[in-house]
């Protein structure tokens, strides 16, 4: 396959969780999100009830990869930050390790120089856990999808 | 490229809707919203023009129900069917698990259709998929307008591989969830093999 297997255990989701409640409240942001590039939801921690995750997930990861193919077209490897301004609420996108997208939404109780202070140390810290699962992933033998039966997929279908 | 969250204890896949410009792609979506309930959907996002031709992409997150305990969650993406979003195409095809191609029966679409396949298969290789391999429909969609071609032809043109096939006339409905059930199948058999 193109692209290993993403999976998420309780341990590192802790680990993971821990790291955004601690980002969250170290650089004063309203919300922080970890999504995958291919726009599924891994974490969140801060004011996220009001916010539609499911449509922004997916809509960051559209914006990382349009990035991501403008970085292509110029040679470069990945524009790893993105940064959006609005009157009220500012976006800080960055891609971890080429994995995942760690976004932070903010107001003016902060500033983007501490945010960035923050995020970047945030980064190392869940660099390492993704690579990790990344090796616990690959090592997986059996997913739980091994014994569905058809009648298992055709009553998924029967309403 | 499906998400398994153990601890959430949920499945997490994509599906993409590939064909020409105008087939009906984001009519489908569009069918599918209106017609699933509000607790199984999440909201229908269009990056559109100000014509509403698909720009980008347009995104429908759909839950289907349990499957062994383990919540299964679709996400489903159009891309947009113009030639020259080419570049944009590529992008939604990263990490997807199973396509639907959406063809135009109408005589006049016949040679879109075949580019837009062909497209797709080059589009995909570029990602490392074959279109052999991955779990893949098709729908020949625009069955109630005039001057269409006979299934049958439609069949020997694009579907060599005999895939799952289906009549479509997404503005109504016909064919849409046979459509989408029969890929969501071919996902899971598919997350079964890898499992196994």
């Amino acid at each position: 396959m193109p692209e290993p297997q993403m999976v998420m255990f309780a341990e590192e989701f802790h680990q993971i969780q821990g790291i955004v409640d601690t980002l969250v409240k170290s650089s004063n942001a309203s919300v922080v999100f970890i999504i995958d590039k291919n726009g599924q939801l891994i974490a969140a921690a801060g004011e996220s009830d009001h916010i539609d995750t499911t449509s922004l997930a997916s809509l960051t990861a559209g914006n990382i990869a349009a990035t991501g193919g403008m970085a292509k077209l110029l040679r470069e490897r990945e524009f790893t930050t993105q940064f959006h301004e609005g009157e009220n609420a500012n976006i800080h996108i960055q891609l971890v390790d080429n994995r995942v997208i760690l976004v932070v939404i903010f107001d003016k109780k902060t500033s983007l120089g501490l945010v960035r202070l923050r995020v970047k140390k945030a980064c190392e810290q869940l660099g390492d856990i993704f690579r990790q699962l990344a090796e616990k992933a690959q090592g997986l033998g059996q997913t739980p999808f091994a014994e569905i039966t058809d009648d298992d997929i055709d009553n998924l279908f029967n309403d | 490229m499906s998400f398994i969250n153990y601890l959430s204890r949920e499945i997490n896949c994509k599906l993409v809707y590939y064909g020409p410009g105008l087939c009906g792609k984001t009519a489908n979506l569009q069918y599918i919203y209106n017609k699933t309930n509000p607790g199984a959907r999440g909201k229908m996002i269009s990056l559109a023009t100000e014509t509403e031709r698909t720009l980008f992409f347009d995104f429908l997150p759909l839950a289907l129900g349990e499957i062994r305990g383990f919540k299964t969650r679709f996400h489903l993406y159009t891309v947009p069917g113009q030639v020259f979003y080419d570049a944009s195409r590529k992008l939604i095809l990263k990490g997807v698990d199973g396509v639907v191609f959406v063809a135009d029966s109408q005589i006049a679409r016949m040679e879109a259709n075949l580019e837009s396949m062909e497209n797709l298969r080059t589009n995909l290789a570029e990602q490392g998929y074959s279109l052999d391999s991955i779990p893949f429909v098709i729908q020949y969609n625009k069955r109630d307008m005039p001057g269409v071609a006979p299934v049958e032809e439609l069949r020997q043109m694009l579907n060599p591989n005999n895939v799952p096939d289906f009549d479509g006339v997404a503005t109504t409905g016909v064919g849409v969830f046979d459509t989408l059930k029969a890929v969501a199948k071919l996902v899971l058999t598919e997350l079964r093999k890898a499992g196994g």
